[in-house]
């Protein structure tokens, strides 16, 4: 249970101002000169040691990835790109940290670029968040006018930027590359790898593509320090972490918890219970749409982290718990995840644009038990084609849902597939 | 030099190599649809996934570099089951329609199908369909086919430097097109024909013509501009079905041009297939005896100096030379083989020669160039223009009408001035040229074929003298290996396939004789009372009383005037040797037989050689070959370039006028017998020329399509 004294989003829930004044109230800003006179070396270290792992999903280890970047700035500027564009189902942590703590975000973007020695900052915020990037851009405005970004930021004799880019609402563009793409204009269709961002990224210049939450908790992290950060959660998997709960609870909220919360705690304590009570759970999609679910047996004992996750062949992902009671149909549940990616593969690369759509038709005839009870093996085998085969990692999203549901559910499905053809039958003889 | 494993076989590869490229090395194949030596790698087919020892997934072998110490599987059951996998995937949405698929027997799905496919589909929707899209009049398209390799997006954005096409939508509604649908523009695009790895893009006049394996093949030369392409002819029976490009590094790399593909199909209209001989005003057929005693005849009755010979843009060389000891024996001295009035020539090789070389432009550093419209005097060398352009920066700079070359240049002026401005070293661009390393000068026929044409010239050399581009030693070997030892970056760009043998052997006037200009004025004065043509049907003339004898294989304008006409044979239908603008010698085979009575050139005029008693010895074609090279030793090498020495050729003080530059091509697809005659490049003169297509076209098609349906 985190404890109230170590919160680092304050104002998660917009009780308080959103602008500087309410932001330095909340201590933002209050010693980056300082923490900018360490050297660039000095904060990586500080971010590795506190073990801080990418909030976005992937769990890579967020100064590993910084130690990356070139040491020094030859010909072609460094960059630090904000991976704003949150779009994952079930998802919306980063908005409410636009939304209420903007200014955490841009001095994270300040100390993080610095210590990747970035000369600006480009925030790619979801299209569909309006509100959002008014909010977002009266904060970058306030903290050019207060010299905290810009040219000498904080005094510090450090030029850096900040720019605000809105997406146009693909999903596929919260994949880094294709992020990148997008930001230069073209097509969102994610690049090959290797290369990777922080040799060839943006424009072609080193590049770093972050988290909203990942930066926007730096600053607090290089103030309290690493051993702070390190002191909650647990082993490999420290420091709180915002959960966004939804589906069948009684009170859908975003939450700050350190990692490896019991899921029963988590839904219990904050989201109210589940719908119907604990024994009415069916299953738990814990980390956003493109994680395989968890059946109740599981959640009843499971902790919310990155490793404890991956034990079960699930993952934390965007920590994004998707509740389904029993009165969920999960087939169709995991059908309508299968027809989101189908709609959202950029059609590059043939596993996803094929495998996505081919997935989403078997499935729909799941649904309604229009199928053999073979075909839930193929459907099966088809995921595994998919899964690994890709550019990015849309195709290993796209199938891992309906993998969990086989794994979990499979006897649900068999008896569709036999209720559908008793009936087919029934009606051929009436 | 990274070393690897690969398939239990060590290989070294170089410094950034593929892991394909390495499995190449070691003979290992790979599976791959998208990637392509030519194009950026895009690493979307996902067909080249191979085994990574100590990886958590496959890895796509065309995209993914070699390194030290990598260990590949490329038949493990990882990379198989991956490979099989994604050719599950391509075919599900394929319509397998293969027995009335035009791409059939040469389709790389096809083929790897057999290796990789399943024996039967286990997808059990309905299929993806994909309406067509117009292209243009030689792409047909037959989009349910595609499979989204972008191999062509990336051809036309990469290589010909149309933005035009690209893949619209995304996921399963992904779909390849032109934007708007507007017909692909440019002077190579039906090479996306080539590389399309499917029956989805299929050429709109071959469609369902032939069977691949229904045809001979043969290698050979194309003579449709002076770039001397690599071709391969397809023939079945007596027809030329095709012409397809063949691997020439030096020259056209994997690609032609538009008019080398497409018109062939002008051998089979309009051609010369028996002598005719004009009676009472009209032309009436007639035998090959009574043709040639004819001509014999007006031939004996004349002193050589009134009579004139001129070569048409076509003609091997062996004719030409043939024709050129029959008229020394004759005592004629009005012979030329420029008939469009070029003043160049003479005993400077290197004056009338694209001395760069075509692969050398991917070395220079400044490219100036002078009265040409390079992407339609040959499209192949606007391309490795376009290559160097893309390679890295690099001033370009033009003189004469403004065009669209695909590429950014200077447009520094429009005439004649400008050159004389850069020569004194009073326009900008003379210290561009002053500070490259390897600068070039291009100068076209817009420039030359004029009445100032050889002053101009004179003003181009002094260029290229003064700003170095003359074996200037400042190579910067190592860098990368140069395969040209002295850089020469003066450079004439023909457009005639004819013109540098025609030079090479001297077929140009002497001892005060006529060029063509003073030929048609004899005409007109009665001086010139016989002309011969060998396929020159360009001549600003009718020749008014003369006699006209034209040799050629085509009815157009030469025949028209002509009083004997001689059947001859086309470039398809014989062995002859051309020499392209570059100075490179290389040899045509026949592919077909001529039509009719139409006999090969040299031989009609080693027998009219005979008929006027002037015998010239040549009794095969051998014998023309060895008395031609013992003569010109230049045309003993083939495929080879001999580097033409530089040397002084200043001097002549001729007035420069300042009119502007004309190109000499008003229409890309239509510059001789052959493709005037063509069907194909009619279509693609009103589509591209006259830019009548869309709406027309684009509704015929759609008509087309619905009376298919139903």
């Amino acid at each position: 249970m985190l404890k109230d004294k170590d919160r680092i989003f304050t104002n998660l829930y917009g009780w308080f101002r959103s602008d500087i004044v309410g932001a330095r109230e909340r201590g933002d800003w209050s010693n980056t000169t300082e923490i900018l006179k360490m050297s660039q070396e000095k904060i990586i270290d500080v971010v590795k040691s506190s073990g801080l792992r990418g909030r976005g999903g992937g769990g890579f280890l967020t100064g590993l990835k910084w130690s990356f970047m070139p040491k020094e700035v030859k010909e072609r500027p460094h960059y630090l790109v904000v991976n704003a564009d949150e779009s994952e189902p079930g998802t919306c942590k980063d908005r409410e940290i636009v939304r209420h703590d903007p200014h955490k975000l841009i001095e994270g973007c300040l100390i993080g670029g610095f210590a990747i020695r970035a000369s600006t900052a480009f925030i790619y915020l979801r299209g569909e968040f309006y509100n959002e990037a008014l909010i977002l851009q009266k904060a970058i405005d306030e903290a050019y006018d207060a010299g905290l970004i810009g040219k000498n930021a904080c005094g510090s004799g450090y030029d850096f930027n900040v720019i605000l880019h809105r997406g146009a609402g693909a999903y596929i563009c919260g994949e880094e590359t294709a992020l990148l793409e997008s930001l230069e204009g073209k097509k969102g269709q994610p690049r090959l790898k290797p290369p990777f961002p922080a040799s060839i990224g943006l424009y072609g210049c080193p590049t770093t593509v972050n988290n909203v939450e990942s930066i926007a908790v730096i600053p607090t992290i290089l103030r309290r320090g690493a051993g702070w950060f390190a002191s909650i959660g647990r082993p490999k998997n420290y420091g709180p972490k915002i959960f966004s709960i939804s589906g069948h609870v009684n009170n859908p909220c975003n939450v700050e918890e350190e990692l490896g919360v019991p899921l029963k705690e988590l839904i219990n304590k904050h989201a109210g219970g589940v719908i119907g009570g604990w024994d009415n759970l069916l299953a738990v999609i814990p980390g956003g749409s493109s994680v395989p679910l968890l059946p109740k047996s599981t959640c009843d004992e499971i902790l919310m982290d990155f490793d404890s996750l991956r034990e079960v062949h699930s993952a934390l992902g965007t920590a994004a718990v998707i509740v389904m009671n029993k009165q969920t149909d999960v087939i169709k549940a995991i059908a309508r995840l299968s027809a989101f990616y189908k709609h959202e593969s950029c059609g590059q690369c043939t596993p996803c644009r094929e495998g996505t759509a081919w997935m989403s038709r078997v499935m729909q005839r799941m649904v309604r038990g229009d199928a053999d009870i073979e075909e839930i093996d193929i459907l099966e085998d088809v995921t595994r084609q998919v899964e690994g085969h890709t550019i990015c990692a849309l195709g290993d999203a796209a199938a891992w849902p309906i993998q969990g549901m086989i794994r979990n559910f499979r006897p649900e499905m068999e008896r569709r597939i036999i209720a559908y053809k008793a009936n087919q039958q029934v009606k051929s003889i009436t | 030099m990274p070393r690897l494993m690969i398939d239990g076989i060590e290989t070294v590869v170089p410094q950034g190599a593929t892991v394909l490229q390495a499995c190449e090395s070691v003979g290992s194949e790979v599976p791959h649809f998208c990637f392509h030596s030519r194009l950026s790698i895009a690493g979307n087919c996902r067909m080249c996934l191979v085994e990574l020892e100590n990886g958590s997934k496959p890895i796509v072998a065309c995209a993914f570099p070699a390194e030290e110490g990598m260990v590949i599987q490329t038949k493990s059951d990882l990379a198989l089951k991956a490979q099989k996998s994604t050719m599950e995937f391509l075919l599900i949405n394929h319509p397998l329609d293969c027995p009335i698929c035009d791409q059939g027997g040469e389709c790389d799905l096809q083929d790897q199908a057999m290796g990789y496919g399943f024996h039967s589909s286990r997808y059990r929707d309905n299929k993806r369909a994909v309406t067509n899209k117009y292209m243009g009049p030689l792409i047909k398209t037959i989009m349910t086919r595609c499979i989204h390799c972008t191999r062509c997006v990336r051809f036309s954005t990469e290589i010909a430097g149309v933005k035009e096409m690209g893949m619209l939508n995304r996921g399963e509604g992904a779909e390849i097109t032109t934007y708007l649908e507007e017909a692909l523009n440019s002077e190579l695009s039906a090479n996306v024909i080539d590389l399309c790895p499917v029956g989805a893009l299929t050429s709109k006049p071959y469609a369902f013509v032939a069977r691949p394996w229904e045809l001979k093949k043969i290698n050979s030369i194309d003579v449709m501009d002076a770039v001397g392409s690599s071709i391969r002819i397809d023939t079945r029976g007596s027809d030329v079905l095709r012409i397809l490009p063949r691997l020439h590094e030096d020259v056209n790399e994997d690609w032609i041009s538009d008019k080398t593909r497409y018109a062939c199909d002008g051998l089979k209209q309009q051609r010369l297939d028996r002598p005719y001989v004009r009676k009472n005003g009209k032309l009436e057929s007639t035998s090959w005896s009574e043709a040639l005693t004819t001509a014999a005849l007006a031939i004996k009755n004349l002193q050589g100096r009134q009579m004139a010979a001129i070569v048409g843009d076509l003609v091997d060389a062996e004719s030409m030379y043939t024709l050129k000891r029959l008229m020394n024996n004759l005592e004629c001295p009005n012979i030329d083989c420029r008939q469009d009035g070029a003043k160049v020539g003479g005993n400077m090789r290197a004056a009338y020669l694209f001395n760069t070389t075509i692969a050398g432009i991917e070395y220079a550093d400044a490219i100036l160039m002078v009265g040409t419209n390079p992407r339609w005097e040959s499209a192949l060398i606007n391309a490795r223009i376009r290559k160097r352009w893309m390679a890295g920066p690099i001033d370009i700079a033009l003189i004469g009408k403004k065009v669209n070359l695909n590429y950014d240049y200077d447009h520094i002026g429009v005439g004649p001035k400008t050159l004389v401005e850069i020569m004194n070293g009073s326009h900008s661009f003379a210290n561009i040229l002053n500070n490259a390393k390897r600068p070039m000068i291009i100068v076209g026929m817009g420039a030359l074929a004029r009445s100032d044409g050889s002053a101009i010239l004179d003003t181009a050399l002094k260029i290229a003298s003064n700003t170095g581009m003359l074996n200037s030693g400042h190579i910067d070997n190592k860098k990368n290996s140069i395969p040209i030892k002295i850089w020469n970056g003066f450079n004439v760009l023909h457009t005639a396939a004819s013109r540098v043998a025609g030079l090479d052997m001297g077929f140009l006037p002497h001892n005060d004789g006529r060029d063509v200009a003073g030929i048609i004025e004899g005409v007109k004065s009665g001086t010139v009372k016989l002309v011969y043509l060998l396929g020159a049907d360009e001549v600003d003339s009718d020749f008014g009383d003369a006699f006209v004898i034209y040799q050629g294989h085509h009815g157009d304008r030469g025949a028209h005037i002509a009083d004997v006409i001689f059947p001859g044979a086309a470039y398809t239908e014989k062995d002859g040797i051309y020499v392209n603008t570059e100075g490179r010698i290389q040899m045509g085979i026949a592919a077909v037989f001529p039509p009719g009575q139409a006999r090969d050139d040299w031989k009609i005029l080693r027998a009219l050689s005979e008929r006027v008693g002037e015998t010239i010895p040549f009794s095969t074609l051998e014998c023309v070959r060895s008395a031609l090279c013992a003569e010109y030793p230049t045309f003993s090498t083939i495929d080879a370039i001999q580097p033409a020495k530089w040397g002084e050729m200043f001097g002549t003080s001729h007035v420069i006028t300042d009119i502007p530059f004309t190109y000499p091509i008003n229409n890309f697809y239509m510059t001789d017998v052959i493709s005037r005659a063509s069907r194909t490049m009619s279509e693609c003169t009103e589509a591209f020329v006259l830019q009548r297509h869309n709406s027309t076209c684009l509704s015929k098609e759609r008509q087309i399509d619905k009376s298919v349906v139903g």
